[in-house]
């Protein structure tokens, strides 16, 4: 094993790799920190380009990439509270907030330090753990992917605001109903498109997520312009402030990295589950184990509920990797890119990569881990220089969000009626927040929609039609008990302060 | 029972949520997968069935955390004509182009939003559009469709 990291280090140590790592961080984060144009679409970008190098160097270029566009996914999230990729929603609860608080530069720096902890804390549980690792990714069934999805979304619902659960859960609901609009994926049944060919391919993540957060925070922010209330928050938006983590903010970070990123990567190795489960999870735990004080700080500028999601969506990227290069199961869309490029390159991943060309493995883990340090010297320095963006004033910069949320629909299909359906959304989501309803839980369940019923389908047909495979199996049963348990919490704790 | 917005928004959703369970009892599957244990619809019918009893609970269950929204101060105006001008936007941008009615819809949007530098207005929208243009199209490879441009020959 030490041979094969040694190898990987060795070629991804090189002049010339070393250079590709610094422009592919480089043009990732710009590509990130367009709404709608996420780490996948980056990487797809990356690969006619790739194929010009040899594998190493290529890969070396797309783990640039990758991770420079998972950083800029966090900044737009945190400057603009437009995430462009399911992974960094979380970020934006407490990110946003606090740039709101004129901490920008402060969130941005906790973001960038968090995602290299989490990512280096992943790498070191990956050289100890990876082995084992790829047996207990193959022990989890369709049952125990549906609980987990039941278990992540009552957990986001349960730890929204204070009195907001059932408002979570109808958002929820609701999220799901979007995510069954279009072809059945079995059968290719048509759902809910009312002869409508615009909707037979379903609607997409990326309107749904501008929708929800960038357009409809934009017409919220009009909306509000001469709302007193809201005044003060609007003013501090044009403030940048230190980049500098002082002494209490560090040791919050210090206790929430390691329990986020040992959530994060053990997530990150389910295939399927990825970065979006286990940023959540994350911060619902984060919340959960902190004190009264801090837990009254969640979602309105938490240190430590913007480092723990950060933490856990990088080192689920790294954990990903594990049933990808294992098993040749992509963990999520971002790997099935890299899984496609590997396979261009003529690497075929899957359970004899790991045994028999440990150096391939190790290359690629390397070449990631290189990626992120030189994104770290990079990007901090350059983090003043991103969060000039909240110096634009509000007049240039909600049609600038308008813009951006209606180019990432249009370049993606050219078509008037997905823009027509993203600003009715947008409508509906701004009076829907008006009125306190989260957005968070219809996103992720939006999200997970897809896979939730997926996995549904096959432990019912596996079952004949019974529901026993709820509690058939332990692993099923004792996340599903996690779920009930988070639910009783939920309700103690809302009664005990009633009282 | 006290009505208020939310009680409001909570019955819609419960209408809404018997639109879909309705639908969904229409949703046609194979002769064949009529009586499997999941076919096309059953997803969705749990889903209108769940939607059903949150909307209902929070319908029945009294309002803790009553939301007091002023309306006298919200910006109903700018907000619809910023709104109508996106629609207007959404309408145009494939037959006339992505350049001319981007930078026309930034241009508006400045305007009716109070802004009146007309330099920096005028800046922030035609070069910006076309330099973001460029990075799509001309560096990033990504198509951007535009009769208006491909019309005056520059873009081929």
């Amino acid at each position: 094993m030490i041979e094969g990291i040694l190898i990987g280090l060795t070629t991804a140590l090189t002049f010339q790799n070393i250079l590709m790592v610094m422009v592919g961080c480089f043009f990732g984060t710009i590509i990130g920190m367009l709404p709608g144009l996420g780490p996948m679409t980056a990487i797809a970008l990356m690969i006619p380009i790739t194929y010009g190098f040899d594998p190493a160097t290529g890969l070396i270029l797309m783990a640039g990439v990758y991770y420079g566009a998972v950083f800029g996914g966090s900044t737009s999230s945190i400057l603009l509270n437009a995430p462009g990729v399911p992974g960094t929603v979380a970020t934006s609860f407490d990110g946003y907030p606090m740039a709101q608080q004129g901490k920008a530069g402060k969130a941005l720096a906790i973001a960038a330090w968090s995602s290299f902890a989490g990512g280096t804390l992943s790498a070191i549980y990956l050289l100890f753990m990876a082995p084992s690792l790829s047996k207990v990714s193959l022990s989890f069934r369709s049952p125990d992917y549906f609980a987990l999805m039941i278990l992540g979304l009552t957990a986001i619902a349960a730890f929204s605001s204070k009195g907001q659960f059932l408002k979570a859960m109808m958002m929820v609901v609701l999220g799901l109903m979007l995510a069954s609009v279009g072809q059945d994926s079995l059968s290719d049944i048509t759902r809910f498109t009312f002869n409508n060919m615009n909707l037979t391919d379903g609607i997409s993540f990326v309107l749904v997520v501008m929708a929800t957060f960038a357009m409809s925070e934009a017409l919220t922010i009009i909306l509000k312009r001469n709302d007193p209330t809201d005044a003060a928050k609007q003013v501090s938006l044009t403030e940048l402030g230190s980049i500098r983590i002082n002494k209490e903010e560090r040791t919050k970070m210090y206790k929430t990295i390691p329990r986020s990123s040992v959530i994060g990567f053990l997530i990150g190795v389910l295939p399927g589950a990825g970065a979006t489960i286990a940023s959540f999870l994350a911060y619902g735990m984060e919340r959960n184990v902190v004190s009264d004080e801090e837990k009254e700080k969640f979602g309105k500028g938490s240190v430590n509920g913007l480092s723990a999601p950060e933490t856990a969506n990088n080192a689920a990227c790294s954990g990903s990797f594990v049933p990808m290069l294992t098993l040749g199961i992509p963990g999520s869309g971002t790997t099935a890119v890299m899984l496609g490029a590997l396979l261009g390159f003529g690497v075929q991943p899957g359970p004899r990569l790991y045994m028999t060309n440990p150096e391939i493995f190790w290359s690629i883990i390397m070449s990631m881990y290189i990626g992120m340090v030189i994104l770290l010297i990079l990007n901090l320095p350059l983090i003043p220089y991103i969060a000039r963006i909240l110096a634009v004033p509000k007049n240039y910069l909600i049609p600038l969000i308008l813009f951006f949320s209606v180019t990432g629909i249009y370049v993606m299909s050219f078509n008037n009626f997905d823009i027509y359906l993203m600003i009715g959304i947008a409508v509906v989501a701004t009076f829907l927040r008006l009125y306190d309803f989260p957005m968070p839980p219809l996103i992720l369940a939006f999200v997970l929609g897809g896979l939730m019923e997926e996995n549904l389908r096959r432990s019912l047909l596996l079952s004949n039609g019974s529901w026993e495979f709820l509690w058939d199996r332990t692993l099923t049963a004792c996340i599903l008990a996690t779920t009930i348990l988070i639910v009783i919490w939920h309700i103690y704790k809302t009664f005990k302060k009633k009282n | 029972m006290n009505i208020n917005t939310t009680k409001i928004i909570s019955l819609l959703f419960f209408i809404f949520s018997a639109f879909y369970l309705y639908t969904a009892y229409q949703i046609q599957v194979f002769a064949f997968d009529e009586n499997a244990p999941f076919n096309a619809r059953t997803f969705p019918i749990y889903l209108g069935y769940a939607g059903l009893f949150f909307s209902g609970l929070k319908l029945i269950l009294p309002d803790t955390n009553t939301i007091k929204v002023d309306h006298k101060n919200l910006e109903y105006k700018k907000t619809g004509i910023l709104i109508l001008i996106a629609i207007i936007y959404g309408a145009t941008i494939l037959k006339v182009g992505y350049f001319l009615t981007t930078s026309l819809f930034l241009f508006a949007s400045y305007y009716f939003l109070g802004e009146r530098r007309w330099i920096l207005m005028f800046l922030l929208s035609f070069p910006f559009v076309a330099a973001f243009m460029y990075l799509l199209h001309g560096i990033l490879d990504i198509y951007l469709r535009d009769p208006f441009l491909q019309l005056i020959g520059v873009m081929g």
